[in-house]
């Protein structure tokens, strides 16, 4: 009886034992990468600790965390956004360049060597920054200094040795040029090739096509794109901690030698010789750079997704 | 009849009046007016004492000016503007290319003195001044990326056969966002992680060089999990229904012809995350610490790695500063060789393998 009225509705499907493990393993490796990020944030909060909770007076320069913290961040950003406005509007230069202006055999070729810049070494660029850029930046400089003086951003006095706050951003840029024009360069790329046609059709010209067809397509991939550069361009290191020289406070003057530093370039600098409460703060400092670029790339992907929802792409 | 219905053919040209011809610059116009440009700018630099920078600088605006005006008097707005667009993109291009052969430069200027013998296979063991080389520092960075290798491949791998064959709902959903947000994560941040977690075991004098492996690995799995899932998703579905339909398990159709299908997507994808992970300076100087002898051991003691003796090498080089100075630039050249080496084996093998799924 029982076993007429309760038949299986559906066969369940088989689960082999090598099946169950492999499922176990894959699953539980994306599981760790779940704990790693909490881990990361949990053992910095753990570090960083003593140093938020320490009273102003045990404090490295007996000043509060904030006053030492707030300078660096003034730096990071400042430096961050130098290289945003540099190299924005130059990436999306070159990936049009690529996309719709360079010979079609070369193309792919040239944006190859674009790609090279993405992977050379930051500690590279940083020695390249003091050996070739810094010293050819000094005439501009000095230039800047007499002809530019009455802009706050050029009040000098004109460092000597061009290891400025402007050289630091320059050298950033640079760095992030390839990450911007990538991205940029994938979205031109995917622009609807009818939209592009009917433009040219309608005898538009080739910057008419672009300005009307593929740009307004593009807009919110350069935006990511300039957000993820913005995101690395607060946690580069090397390049910073080499090239800038940093003794000063918060200040917009971009081309004197007294500079704020950057919070990574300052760890960096500092760790390595630091112990006891030095170290916490200087935790306590990445755990602020940590939030700051989780913010910003946070906020990159949600405007790159935007982007897929709305195209008609995949 | 056909006569007639050509005649009114032949004619409509003629009742529209004449047909305006649009003028045009003749092609090669630009490129000379653009030359002309830049040869008056080397004039009026060497009005003032000639240099390089100068004229490249008054070059790019007459040049840009020249085909510009050209074109406005010639070809009426529009199409001055699209002259202007042009040159301006091109211009950007090349400013791009600046920093990349002037980088180039320098370093193989300035690298290739102390490219010898001696910096291969010397460490820096009791050497002052001249002399001594990098082998410490080579062998460390191998064991560190091996070691990261290791530990992030099989995650990352895993990772990615999880998202794309596996995974489902809200897990998936939050593991993609986060391997998105680990990209991010600033350098620095994750040797301060590696540090605060080993700090917690063993006091916070450590240094080692698992230290250094665990966070790269944390650099690095995401950017293999990424490469590795755009590769797995690439594997089309009919190879796994065919495989289904013949009685194979899941894991067997994943280990037999999924993974097959994309090994050269795989390993291409790894190996530039091996390229980037190699060149890390930041997080390995707050783990590994620095030695001037050999240590092979990553359990014990501190390590020594290529970028980062580059670095310590060009900030502290001693006295006299000249001979660690040289040093460190070999080091930033065999660094970035080491980087090249790898993109382009990364290119040779995606390039030998790549035509597995469309056999």
């Amino acid at each position: 009886m029982t076993l007429t009225s309760a038949p299986p509705a559906q066969p369940r499907p088989k689960r082999r034992p090598g099946d169950r493990i492999f499922a176990g393993t894959a699953t539980s490796a994306g599981i760790l990468i779940l704990l790693v990020l909490a881990g990361v944030a949990v053992f910095l909060v753990t570090e960083a600790w003593p140093a938020l909770t320490a009273p102003a007076a045990d404090l490295p320069d007996g000043k509060s965390l904030g006053s030492y913290v707030a300078p660096l961040v003034f730096g990071t950003l400042l430096a961050a956004v130098i290289a945003l406005i540099v190299a924005t509007p130059l990436a999306v230069a070159i990936a049009l360049f690529i996309t719709y202006y360079a010979p079609r055999r070369l193309a792919a070729g040239l944006g190859y060597v674009v790609d090279l810049l993405a992977a050379i070494p930051s500690v590279v660029y940083g020695f390249w920054g003091i050996a070739a850029l810094a010293p050819s930046l000094v005439p501009f400089y000095g230039w800047a200094e007499r002809n530019l003086g009455f802009i706050p951003l050029f009040a000098g006095p004109a460092s000597t040795t061009g290891k400025t706050m402007l050289t630091a951003g320059l050298v950033l840029a640079v760095m992030i040029l390839p990450i911007i024009s990538a991205i940029s360069r994938e979205v031109f790329s995917q622009a609807p090739a009818l939209h592009r046609e009917a433009a040219l059709a309608l005898g538009a010209t080739r910057w008419e096509m672009i300005k009307m067809a593929v740009l307004p397509y593009g807009k919110s991939g350069i935006i990511g794109g300039a957000m993820l550069g913005l995101g690395r361009a607060l946690g580069e290191t090397l390049a910073v901690a080499l090239v800038l020289s940093a003794s000063g406070g918060i200040t917009f003057n971009l081309i004197s030698s007294s500079n704020p530093s950057t919070i990574a370039a300052n760890i960096a600098l500092q760790f390595p010789e630091s112990s006891g409460l030095t170290v916490n703060v200087l935790i306590a400092s990445g755990l602020a750079l940590f939030l700051i670029t989780l913010a910003v790339n946070m906020l990159a992907r949600w405007v790159v997704t935007r982007r897929a929802d709305f195209s008609g792409a995949n | 009849m056909r006569t007639d219905t050509q005649a009114p053919a032949a004619e409509s040209p003629a009742s529209a009046g004449p047909v305006r011809t649009r003028r045009k610059l003749p092609r090669p116009a630009p490129a000379a007016l653009y030359l002309l440009g830049l040869l008056a700018a080397a004039a009026l630099s060497a009005l003032t004492g000639f240099s390089i920078a100068l004229t490249a600088i008054y070059g790019v605006v007459l040049g840009t000016l020249a085909v510009y005006v050209a074109a406005r008097l010639v070809e009426g707005r529009r199409k001055a503007t699209d002259r202007l667009v042009t040159c301006l993109v091109w211009t950007a291009f090349a400013l791009a290319m600046l920093p990349l052969v002037s980088l180039i430069y320098t370093v193989l200027d300035n690298g290739l003195a102390r490219l010898d013998a001696e910096f291969f296979n010397s460490s820096m063991l009791g050497v002052v001044g001249e002399g001594g080389g990098a082998y410490h520092a080579i062998l460390g960075t191998l064991v560190i990326t091996g070691l990261t290798a290791l530990i992030s491949v099989p995650i990352g791998l895993l990772t990615a056969i999880y998202l794309v064959e596996y995974g489902t709902g809200r897990l998936k959903k939050a593991i993609t966002f986060l391997v998105d947000v680990m990209t991010g994560i600033p350098s620095i941040v994750v040797g301060l992680f590696a540090f605060a977690l080993f700090a917690l075991f063993f006091g916070p004098g450590i240094r080692l060089g698992i230290m250094g492996a665990v966070a790269l690995s944390v650099l690095m799995i995401p950017v293999v999990v990424r490469s590795a899932e755009e590769v797995l998703k690439l594997v089309p579905n009919e190879l796994r229904e065919a495989s289904y339909a013949l009685g194979v398990p899941k894991w067997r159709t994943i280990l037999k012809v999924v993974i097959p299908t994309s090994i050269g997507g795989l390993a291409t994808g790894t190996t530039l995350a091996i390229a980037r992970v190699v060149g890390e300076t930041a997080p390995l100087l707050v783990t590994t610490g620095f030695v001037n002898g050999t240590n092979l051991d990553p359990f014990s003691g501190r390590m020594t790695t290529l970028p980062v003796f580059s670095f310590y090498q060009l900030t502290q080089p001693g006295f006299p500063p000249e001979f660690g100075i040289e040093r460190a630039w070999s080091a930033a050249l065999v660094l970035i060789v080491l980087v090249m080496a790898l993109n382009v084996l990364a290119r040779l093998i995606s390039r030998f393998f790549a035509p597995t799924t469309s056999r």
